[in-house]
């Protein structure tokens, strides 16, 4: 039960003036229940990415196995593979459609084929998980907020049970508290139904804090894979395609540079906050008085 | 998927017709249709013929691209052709059943066919080599004159570009829209013309939203920056006619006097 992805090239536009070789040689394997943030700048190939894995584009060249199984094989239905893998596009925008909110969350399962009752139980059992008060749930999609949209269309993809989740920027355009809460609200979906996770940011804070493994993009290519501590580790390189580590990472990195024995793989701040004050603990017992630093 | 519609899409490279001005390619490319239809004879286009390939030799546009644009088109040119072929009373050349194929027939359909394909790879040789502001520039400029009789040339020269503008965009937006919706299941494909049409509802409302959206925000940014139409504005790069411009204008007269004599000297 897995994701494979096997030399995998993508080329936009081939043979006209606008060719892009969006994709090169990736090679990825995501296993089961796993929360995997993918990271790049803006143009970098990471939403091309993603859309492969639901097979919304076709690899110019390379296969995807899914579970196993070549989803380019003949015959391999991708109705089925969607149902499996859902994704959510950045905007929101993109699919609401219906004239309120439960009838547009229904749209997903409605298309699985399902029965009637089936299809409410999930929408609204999705609309509950997403954290969307229920008096919202006859109001129009277009009269919510950016942040309450975006639930809705999370709601819209968790309705058809999906196994894999993919989030395209689920933060994008939001305030710190709408970002904290959607991605929370993710965290708390990937724990309880252990779906696999993927979800695609820029924002090396919003990662850090929830996955377990970090994949950073660059012109296409996959630069970085690994653990978020191992990732965080090449920050300077990080910085120099565009992108930059937690901010703690530098505090860290800086205190370490003054002679402050820190541990530099301290990735969200309470990890700091235990890092630091473990060194002063130690150096206030050494020096036997207290020590404003 | 959406994406792959290039039909007159402007091809960016630099060649001589590239740098042409607009108002110079679109007189060219109305003189080219209106020859088309006004010899019609063998010799007149083959001189014709011997124009397109130069001009699309100089464009540095792939050949490719000129064809691409007739694919949209093959069924309605297939139409016309076997029309033409099969109505026309004449002389019988050949007779298959009740079908019959007259001298008259074959000559029409033959020359529609023809002029078709041209007018079709001739246009888009301007819209290739053109982007699409230059061109409503052009127009704006070379109409310019109809403001004397109250036509707001102006603002319909805006309007065109901002409908040419939005083609790429709208394009793309449904691109994203029908892939959103198909990763929710949505089937674009199968069925008959009313479940298709039903389908289209989650594609459609969408679009029109964004649409206005992008419409409103538009307008808003315009009027933020003063836009308050025509009157008394200036132009960041005036079109001004250079050397090339004087030349291709030579050369107009010239190409029509060929395919007049063409007509006239050889005859069919």
């Amino acid at each position: 039960m897995s994701i494979k992805l096997e030399h995998i090239n993508y080329i936009y536009g081939e043979e006209t003036a606008y060719e892009k070789h969006a994709l090169k040689d990736i090679n990825l394997e995501i296993p089961d229940g796993q929360f995997v943030g993918i990271i790049g700048h803006t143009g970098s190939g990471k939403s091309t990415l993603i859309q492969h894995l639901n097979g919304l584009i076709k690899a110019t060249s390379g296969v995807i196995y899914y579970n196993g199984e070549n989803i380019y094989a003949e015959g391999y239905s991708m109705k089925e593979l969607r149902s499996h893998v859902g994704l959510v596009f950045q905007y929101p925008e993109y699919q609401l459609f219906e004239a309120d909110v439960l009838s547009d969350v229904c749209f997903g399962p409605k298309n699985l084929g399902l029965s009637e009752e089936e299809v409410k139980m999930r929408s609204l059992e999705a609309l509950h998980q997403v954290g969307l008060k229920e008096k919202y749930y006859d109001k129009s999609p277009f009269d919510l907020s950016g942040g309450q949209k975006r639930r809705v269309a999370i709601a819209g993809i968790l309705a058809m049970h999906p196994e894999v989740l993919i989030l395209d920027e689920p933060t994008a355009g939001l305030d710190p508290k709408g970002r904290d809460d959607i991605l929370d609200q993710i965290a708390k979906l990937h724990k309880e139904r252990g779906i696999t996770v993927i979800l695609v940011s820029h924002s090396m804070e919003d990662v850090a804090k929830y996955v377990d493994r970090i994949i950073v993009m660059d012109h296409g290519c996959m630069k970085f894979d690994g653990e978020p501590k191992k990732v965080f580790e090449h920050y300077k390189e990080l910085e120099s395609i565009g992108l930059s580590a937690p901010q703690v990472t530098y505090v860290m990195q800086d205190l370490k540079e003054k002679g402050f024995d820190v541990d530099v793989h301290a990735i969200t701040v309470e990890e700091a906050k235990q890092s630091i004050l473990q060194v002063f603990g130690m150096k206030v017992k050494k020096n036997g008085s207290e020590e404003n630093v | 998927m959406i994406r792959d519609i290039t039909i007159g899409q402007y091809y960016p490279t630099d060649s001589v017709i590239h740098r042409l001005d607009p108002r110079t390619k679109l007189v060219w490319t109305l003189a080219y249709i209106f020859s088309l239809f006004l010899f019609r004879s063998f010799a007149s286009y083959v001189v014709a013929t011997v124009l397109l390939v130069t001009v699309i030799k100089i464009s540095k546009v792939p050949f490719k691209f000129m064809v691409k644009g007739m694919k949209a088109v093959v069924i309605l040119l297939l139409i016309t052709v076997v029309f033409n072929l099969f109505l026309i009373p004449g002389t019988t050349l050949v007779q298959i059943w009740k079908l019959r194929i007259t001298y008259e027939g074959l000559n029409t359909a033959v020359f529609m066919a023809l002029r078709l394909t041209y007018l079709i790879i001739g246009s888009s040789v301007m819209t290739l080599t053109t982007t699409p502001n230059q061109l409503t520039d052009g127009m704006e400029k070379g109409l310019a004159p109809l403001n004397k009789i109250h036509v707001p040339v102006h603002d319909v020269a805006m309007m065109m570009s901002i409908a040419l503008r939005f083609i790429p965009i709208l394009l793309e937006e449904t691109d994203k829209i029908m892939k959103a919706q198909m990763a929710r299941g949505a089937d674009f494909e199968s069925g008959n013309l009313i479940t298709k049409a039903k389908n289209m509802i989650p594609l459609l409302v969408p679009l029109f939203i964004s649409a206005f959206r992008r419409a409103n925000d538009l307008a808003m940014a315009m009027e933020a920056r003063g836009y308050y139409g025509g009157e008394g504005r200036t132009k960041m790069r005036p079109l001004v006619y250079q050397k090339n411009d004087r030349i291709a204008y030579a050369i107009l007269p010239v190409y029509l006097i060929a395919m007049f004599a063409a007509k006239k000297i050889v005859g069919i």
